[in-house]
Order: C-alpha cells, then sequence, then structure tokens
C-alpha cells in the first residue's frame, strides 16, 4: 500500500514539492507514493519535477512517485562539524569549509584552507563568555562620551592630553590591525574566537575614533609620533604567530595599557578625557582576559610553549635594544598631567605618580606572567624587558 | 588503456567547460584518456562524427536523426553508447492563459501560437508535430510566431522557450510551446502567467544521447560507457559535475524514444532522408 499526499489545490509551481518531500523523506528508496491534488498542471508538473530529482514517475490517476537514491546519495557521506554548543573539536576539518558548527556537511566542496585549525592553537574555555560580555557591553562613541560636558583643561595640561591622545591613536591602530589579522586564519569552527576578535578589532576602532575627536576637541593641531614608538609597534605586528602575537598584544602590551588608561583617568582634567579613556579601559580589560586565558591555555596543554613565550619577548626585546621606545613628550606629558600645573611642587609630585605608574605596570605584567605559569623570579625578568613604549 | 577519444560537444553554456574538463580529469584517472572539442553548433558536430573527425558526439536528439540519417545514408554504422537519466520520457506541453476560451489543440485553429527556436525538438518540432497530429498545419492553420534563440544549439538555450511564454503573458500568442520542466520553471518563476493550462502534451520521447562514431577504438568506447554507466551520485567529487550537466545517474542508451522526433523532423521537411538541412530558414 503506498503512502499518500494530498496537495488538495496547491500545486508544484507553488510550493506543493515541499509536501511531497516531507512525505518522501519518511522512505526508503524504491518506496511508491501517491500524490493527490486538484491542480490542473499536476501530472506534467510532477513528472518533470520526478525527473529533476531522480526519483521515478508512474502515470496514472493518481500519479505515484517512486522514491529515487539521489537524495541518500547526496548525504551519504555527510558528516555533523562537531557539536553547535560547543566545545570545538580539537581539529577542525578544511573539508567542513564555512559551514556552521554543528552542520550536516555534505562531502565536497572547496576546502577551506586556513592555518589556524587546532582548538589548542587558538582557544580559551572562557571565550564564549568573553564574547557574550563583549557583545553586550558595546558603546556608542557619539552618546556614551559626553562631548558637550563643557568642562575643560587647564591650558597647560590641555597640551599634555593632545599629546597623550596622540599616542593612544597610534597604539590603538596596532591593538585594531592585529586581532583583524589574525581572525582571518582562524577556522570558523572556533567561531566564539573570530567573533571575539572581530569585537576587539571594532573596540578599537571605536577607541581610535574617540582619542581622535577628543585630541582635537579644543584644537586643529595634533601631538607628536617618534620613532622609537613606531618600531616598538611594528615588532607586534611582524610577530606571526597566533599566540605569540596575542601574549605580546594583550597581555605584555595591552595589559600594560589597563594601568596607563586607569592613570589618564584618574588625571583626567576634564570630563570628556575621563569617559574616553573609562570606556577603552573596560574594552581593554576584556582583551587582556581572552589574551592571558589562550596563552595560559596554550602553556597548559604544551607546558614546552613557556619557552617559546619567552622567546618571543627577548626577541622583540633585542629589536628594540637600540630604539628610543617611548616617545619622551609622552613621559613629560604623564608628568604634567598628573601634576595638573608647571609648578615644581606639582611636577614632583607628577613624576612620582608616573614613577608609581611604571611600578604597577611592572607588577601587573608580573602578575599575568605568573597565572600563565611562569615561576616569580622569571616573571620578574621577562617583565623588566617590556617595551618601554608601554604597549 | 591505449589511444585517445575524442568527443565532441556543444558550447549553448560557459559551464560545458567545467563539465568536460571535470569529467575529462575524473576519466583520466581511470586510465581512460579522453579529450574533447566544442562546437558552436550542432550540425557540424553531427556531421564530423560520421566523417570520423571526432569519436563520439554527446548529441542532442536532433542531432541523433541527422547523424543516424548521415550515417545511414553512407551505410556507416553509429553506436550509442549511453544517456542521462533525465533523457528518459520527457513530453512537451501547450500552454494557454487561463481566461483563454481554447480548451483542446483543435481549438487552436486560426490561432497564433509561439515555438522556441525553428531547430528545438522540445520547443518546436514535436510540438508542432503534435499538432499535425490533430488536422492542424501549422503554417497553414495555425500561426506561428517562433523565437529564434540560440539557432544551431537545438532548443538547449532555453530562451527561445522562455520569451513564448513571455509572448503568452503579454497576450501577443493565444499559445506557446515548452518542455513539460520548462512549464513548471516558467510558472515558478512567474514567466508563465497564473493559472495558465496545459491544453496539449506530447506522447513521452528521449532527449540527449551520447554517441560513438566509425573513427572510434570499441575498446575505448566500450571503457567510456561503462565508467560513465559507473559514475555514483554518491560521489563528492563528481555529484557536482553530475549536478551541472542535470543527472543524477547515466543509463544505457535506447532509440525508441527518438521515433516521434524522426516523424516531427519528416513532417516539417527539416532534414531529408540521407540528414541534408531541408529547413529554408534555417542558418545555424
Amino acid at each position: 500500500m503506498p503512502a499518500t499526499t494530498d496537495l488538495e489545490h496547491l500545486g508544484l509551481d507553488a510550493g506543493g514539492h515541499l509536501l511531497v518531500d516531507r512525505t518522501l523523506a519518511a522512505l526508503a528508496p524504491g518506496d511508491r507514493l501517491t500524490v493527490q491534488g486538484s491542480s490542473p498542471a499536476l501530472k506534467v508538473h510532477l513528472a518533470a519535477w520526478c525527473r529533476s530529482q531522480g526519483h521515478g514517475f508512474e502515470d496514472g490517476d493518481p500519479p505515484v512517485v517512486r522514491k529515487g537514491e539521489a537524495l541518500t546519495q547526496r548525504w551519504a557521506g555527510a558528516e555533523r562539524a562537531g557539536s553547535p554548543a560547543g566545545p570545538p573539536m580539537a581539529l577542525a576539518d578544511a573539508r567542513w569549509g564555512l559551514a556552521a558548527r554543528g552542520a550536516l556537511v555534505e562531502a565536497g566542496g572547496p576546502p577551506l584552507r586556513l592555518p589556524l585549525v587546532e582548538r589548542d592553537h587558538v582557544w580559551a574555555d572562557v571565550a564564549p563568555q568573553l564574547y557574550a560580555a563583549a557583545a553586550a557591553a558595546q558603546w556608542d562613541p557619539a552618546t556614551a562620551v559626553r562631548w558637550d560636558a563643557g568642562t575643560e583643561a587647564p591650558a597647560d595640561v590641555e597640551a599634555a592630553v593632545v599629546q597623550l591622545m596622540t599616542y593612544l591613536v597610534e597604539n590603538e591602530q596596532a591593538a585594531l590591525v592585529i586581532p583583524a589579522r589574525l581572525l582571518t586564519r582562524v577556522h570558523p569552527h572556533f567561531r566564539e574566537v573570530v567573533q571575539l576578535l572581530a569585537v576587539q578589532a571594532a573596540d578599537e576602532a571605536r577607541h581610535v575614533e574617540v582619542f581622535s575627536r577628543r585630541a582635537v576637541l579644543h584644537g586643529d593641531t595634533i601631538g607628536t609620533s617618534g620613532a622609537g614608538g613606531r618600531a616598538s609597534l611594528q615588532t607586534l605586528l611582524d610577530e606571526p604567530d597566533f599566540t605569540l602575537a596575542g601574549f605580546l598584544l594583550s597581555v605584555l602590551g595591552e595589559g600594560t595599557f589597563l594601568d596607563l588608561l586607569r592613570f589618564i583617568h584618574t588625571h583626567a582634567p576634564d570630563v570628556v578625557t575621563a569617559d574616553v579613556t573609562r570606556l577603552a579601559l573596560q574594552d581593554e580589560a576584556r582583551h587582556v582576559a581572552f589574551g592571558v586565558a589562550h596563552t595560559t591555555h596554550a602553556a597548559r596543554t604544551d607546558p614546552a610553549f613557556l619557552a617559546h613565550l619567552r622567546s618571543a619577548i627577548e626577541r622583540r626585546h633585542s629589536a628594540l635594544l637600540d630604539t628610543a621606545g617611548l616617545n619622551a613628550e609622552v613621559y613629560d606629558s604623564l608628568v604634567l598631567l598628573a601634576a595638573g600645573s608647571w609648578e615644581p611642587a606639582a611636577l614632583a609630585r607628577g613624576w612620582q605618580a608616573v614613577q608609581q605608574l611604571q611600578y604597577a605596570m611592572d607588577q601587573g605584567r608580573q602578575r599575568r606572567l605568573q597565572h600563565i605559569g611562569f615561576p616569580a623570579d622569571e616573571a620578574a625578568e621577562l617583565s623588566a624587558l617590556h617595551s618601554r613604549n608601554f604597549m | 588503456m591505449a589511444g585517445t577519444l575524442l568527443l565532441g560537444a556543444v558550447a549553448y553554456d560557459p559551464k560545458v567547460v567545467t563539465i568536460w574538463d571535470g569529467f575529462r580529469v575524473w576519466l583520466r584517472t581511470q586510465d581512460l584518456d579522453l579529450d574533447y572539442v566544442l562546437y558552436s553548433n550542432y550540425e557540424r558536430q553531427a556531421e564530423d562524427l560520421v566523417s570520423g573527425r571526432i569519436d563520439v558526439a554527446w548529441n542532442s536528439p536532433l542531432a541523433w536523426v541527422r547523424a543516424r540519417r548521415l550515417a545511414q545514408a553512407r551505410d556507416i554504422p553509429l553506436r550509442p553508447v549511453t544517456m542521462r537519466d533525465t533523457d528518459c520520457d520527457l513530453t512537451s506541453v501547450v500552454v494557454v492563459r487561463a481566461d483563454s476560451d481554447v480548451q483542446e489543440l483543435a481549438d487552436l485553429r486560426g490561432r497564433t501560437v509561439a515555438t522556441g527556436a525553428v531547430d528545438s525538438p522540445q520547443a518546436t518540432l514535436l510540438p508542432l508535430h503534435l499538432l499535425r497530429s490533430v488536422g492542424l498545419d501549422p503554417g497553414t492553420d495555425v500561426a506561428v510566431r517562433r523565437f529564434d534563440i540560440g539557432v544551431g544549439l537545438h532548443g538547449d538555450h532555453v530562451g527561445g522557450e522562455r520569451d513564448a511564454a513571455l509572448a503568452l503573458a503579454a497576450g501577443e500568442v493565444d499559445a506557446a510551446c515548452m518542455i513539460d520542466g520548462n512549464s513548471l520553471l516558467f510558472a515558478r518563476e512567474g514567466v508563465l502567467p497564473p493559472g495558465a493550462r496545459v491544453v496539449g502534451q506530447t506522447p513521452v520521447y528521449d532527449h540527449c544521447t551520447m554517441t560513438a562514431g566509425p573513427s572510434a577504438d570499441p575498446r575505448l568506447v566500450d571503457r567510456f560507457g561503462e565508467l560513465l554507466l559507473g559514475m555514483s551520485y554518491a560521489d563528492p567529487e563528481l555529484r557536482p559535475l553530475l549536478d551541472l550537466e542535470g543527472l543524477k545517474e547515466w543509463r544505457p542508451p535506447r532509440l525508441e524514444g527518438f521515433s516521434q522526433l524522426e516523424r516531427a523532423v519528416d513532417g516539417a521537411g527539416f532534414y531529408d532522408d540521407s540528414g541534408r538541412v531541408r529547413a529554408r530558414d534555417y542558418r545555424p
């Protein structure tokens, strides 16, 4: 007794094939399906449709579809690309291409040739939560900053703020390019990592915007860009390895920047400077969190990896030995910002504050290096090798 | 296996290159050295097959009829090799608008019917033969408005049929002729007017067929047929090519499905018994 489906008035030219397909899905190749319906062209269209789909057609009243093998054959070699909820598989298959994680992937099609296909080379268990937090914490530069607050920095300090903003823009441009470049090399099976890096790049795009806008808020001239600072950033751009690049940028560079942004925020002479550094600080904390979590993951899955991290720091240090590092005008601007005026006594306080800042930066780096797995003495030694440019 | 099998195919669409490049690569991995040449029309391909310039031809049904007649006139054997599952048991239909007073083919007397190109089996020769079978002489009893798109491609180019359907929708003609599959396609696309009715349908016929000519090494043809018939839709390497070529499996050839077209060709005076082109307004 063949199965039956009744299309009623629905023709195959208006979606009737969905009902036929749905009923056929439960049948085995060779099984017969009687198709009833009142569409005038039903038999003509059904015969043509069956031919195109690889089904047999028996002309009768009503007509009968004999299920073919094409659909079974199409999905014969299909496999699931892991599970949708994760965690991701240890190895992402190039043949999965851009398929959603967990999708049933038809065999064939072009392989996706990306270099980063091993979970432990890109992953951190906290990546999904960090991505969710990042997506929820997106802010609008137009409204999140009180651009019209009306407070202005004293004229003496304004130039220091402009110089610091100029420096921040330069550094954030490096911090934008690096995750943007890394994410194009990660297999999309590790989608939370790709998403997180995409948001990280978007975060930096907003930082570049708000720092640029603050720089010219009260004038049309911005500060200087030192060759040593740019050389320092170039070494970050030049690091090809995913984990090492993330380690140098996010753990050491952005980690150091947490203290820097907090410092500028604390000493901000106006509302806009306070707002832009506060907002950037929130984002940077997430970048650092992923950098630390992934580097820790990498070091725990391969303890020998600590040696690579150490080499990366030493390599960068050697490359920067002959450069000035931090632009002297940036350093002086930090002192003046904390001083609040050119009074000698104030400058002494400012100088002291920047000394404390550098100590805090060093302590923070050591803490993160120890978290990743370095012994305390080695962490202290490596922290001292960090770029004078802070990032 | 020594020797090269040279196949001819008509370049009715750029995908033909992808298809035969892909098949060539695959067949060579199966130890069959296949090469192919592309033709701009089926007439030269049929002539070259019979003359031995190519070993096998991927023939339209009309090209099969022509090649068979040319070969028979010269007492040359042709050998059908294979055909697609989708080449079996096709029909063509004559369609009218929903509000038409035409209920059956006989009602088309004195009316205008749109067809595809002059050399389209499915959208011109076979449906006009259907009209003749009910006593309507195309050009005399029924005016024919032909849409000559892709002449020489034997109707492989769908443009003529689509223009015929558009003319029906625009009210310029009383009926339009097309293959059953395109009546479904055009209805889905909205090219056919809503509620368009089928007032005539041909008996089933067969479509393309792979044909070996006198120059082909029989062992290579055997191997070629065997390999085509062995192609599996489950093979992810072959499936995209089979999808492009519009089949799920190759089937053994059969010849009974071309008799209707043979009669249609005679009825229209398209070719003579020796395979010479007799249609006066046909310039491939």
